[in-house]
C-alpha cells in the first residue's frame, strides 16, 4: 500500500515539474501570450507550419526573429477573428511565396523535391541488385575447358608429375 | 577503362550540382507578388502624422516603393544610391519607414539626405506583411496600373540601378 502511495506521489511530482518546465519554455518563445490556452496552441499549431524567412530553416514557431514574433500575432489576430487555419496559410503564401511553407505542398514545382529522393535510392537499389547479380555469376562454375585448354591443363600437370617423380 | 569512367562521371556531375549551389542566393526568394496588383494601403506621411498617402494616390504614375528603417544598416549602404536616383528625377521614391521611430526616421534623414518623395509609417509592419518584407532594405516598382512590376531583397547596388531599375523605368514610362 505504502509502495503504491510513493509511487503516486513521485508520479504526479513528475507531472508538476513537467508541466513547471513547459510553462517556463512557453514563456520564454511566445510573448505577448493570449489568456487562451487553447487559442495559442491552434496559434503555434499554424506557426509549426511557417517558415521564418529571416532565419530560414526555423518555423516560425521557434524563431526569435522580429518577423516572426510579428506573423505569430498575425495568426493570433486572424484566429480571433473566425478565420480558418487554411486561409491563414494562404495568406503567408499570398505574400511570401510557396517557400513560406515548411512543408511544401505536393504539386508540379515541388514532385522532384518529394519524389527524388525515393527515385534515387530506387536507381541505387537497381545498380547494387545488377552488381549482385553479376558477381554471383563470377562466383558459379566456372565454364568447362575446351580441348586446347585441356592439353595445355594435361601438359602443365603431366610436368610437374615428372618433375615430381624424378625427385628421389 | 570503364571502371574509372563512371566514378568520373559522377564525381562531375557531383562538382556541377555544387557549382550551382554555390552560386544561388537563397536569401533572395522570389515574391509571388511581383506581376500582382500592389497590395493597397493608406498610412500617414512621416513628416506630418496626420496626412496620410494611400495606393489610389499613386495611380497613373510609376513610382518606386523603397522599404527603409534607421535600425537597419543595410539602409544606410544603399541610401547614398537612392539619394543619386531622386536626384535624376527620373521616378519619384516613395519611402516605407518600415516598424521605425518617428523621432529616429526623421533624425536619420537628416543626416544621410532624403531621396523619398514622401516616407510613409509603417510602425507595426502591417503594410510590410502585405508585401511579404522579410529583410529591409526592400524596393519595388509599380508601374501606372498599379501593379508590382519587379523587387530586389537587400540594398540595391550602382549595377541594379543602372541595368534593372532604369530601364525598366523607362520601359514603363514610355
Amino acid at each position: 500500500m505504502a509502495e503504491i502511495m510513493r509511487m503516486a506521489l513521485g508520479t504526479a511530482l513528475g507531472l508538476v515539474m513537467l508541466a513547471a518546465a513547459s510553462l517556463a519554455a512557453h514563456a520564454k518563445d511566445a510573448l505577448p501570450m493570449s489568456a487562451d490556452p487553447a487559442l495559442e496552441a491552434r496559434v503555434m499549431a499554424v506557426a509549426e507550419e511557417l517558415r521564418c524567412l529571416v532565419c530560414q530553416n526555423e518555423t516560425i514557431a521557434a524563431s526569435q526573429a522580429d518577423l516572426a514574433v510579428d506573423l505569430r500575432k498575425q495568426i493570433r489576430i486572424k484566429l480571433q477573428q473566425g478565420q480558418s487555419e487554411v486561409q491563414i496559410l494562404d495568406f503567408m503564401v499570398a505574400r511570401y511565396g510557396e517557400f513560406v511553407r515548411y512543408r511544401p505542398a505536393l504539386n508540379a514545382g515541388t514532385v522532384l523535391l518529394w519524389v527524388g529522393p525515393f527515385a534515387l535510392l530506387a536507381v541505387a537499389g537497381a545498380v547494387l541488385m545488377m552488381n549482385i547479380r553479376q558477381r554471383r555469376w563470377l562466383g558459379a562454375a566456372p565454364p568447362p575447358l575446351n580441348e586446347a585448354e585441356r592439353q595445355r591443363l594435361n601438359a602443365l600437370l603431366g610436368e610437374a608429375d615428372t618433375a615430381g617423380a624424378s625427385r628421389p | 577503362m570503364k571502371r574509372y569512367l563512371i566514378p568520373l562521371l559522377v564525381f562531375l556531375v557531383l562538382v556541377g550540382f555544387l557549382a550551382v549551389g554555390l552560386n544561388l542566393k537563397p536569401r533572395e526568394i522570389p515574391s509571388p507578388l511581383v506581376g500582382k496588383p500592389a497590395p493597397a494601403f493608406s498610412l500617414p506621411t512621416l513628416a506630418a502624422p496626420d496626412q496620410s498617402l494611400s495606393t489610389q494616390d499613386l495611380r497613373g504614375k510609376v513610382w518606386v516603393l523603397n522599404v527603409w528603417a534607421s535600425w537597419c544598416v543595410a539602409c544606410r549602404e544603399e541610401h547614398a544610391l537612392m539619394v543619386e536616383m531622386a536626384k535624376l528625377k527620373v521616378v519619384p521614391i516613395y519611402g516605407l519607414n518600415y516598424k521605425d521611430k518617428r523621432d529616429d526616421a526623421l533624425a536619420w534623414l537628416n543626416q544621410f539626405g532624403n531621396p523619398y518623395a514622401t516616407s510613409l509609417s509603417d510602425t507595426e509592419g502591417l503594410v510590410g506583411i502585405d508585401y511579404g518584407v522579410y529583410g529591409v532594405p526592400e524596393t519595388f516598382v509599380i508601374d501606372k496600373a498599379g501593379v508590382i512590376r519587379h523587387k530586389i531583397i537587400g540594398p540595391v547596388t550602382p549595377a541594379t540601378v543602372r541595368d534593372v531599375l532604369l530601364p525598366l523605368v523607362a520601359k514603363l514610362n514610355s
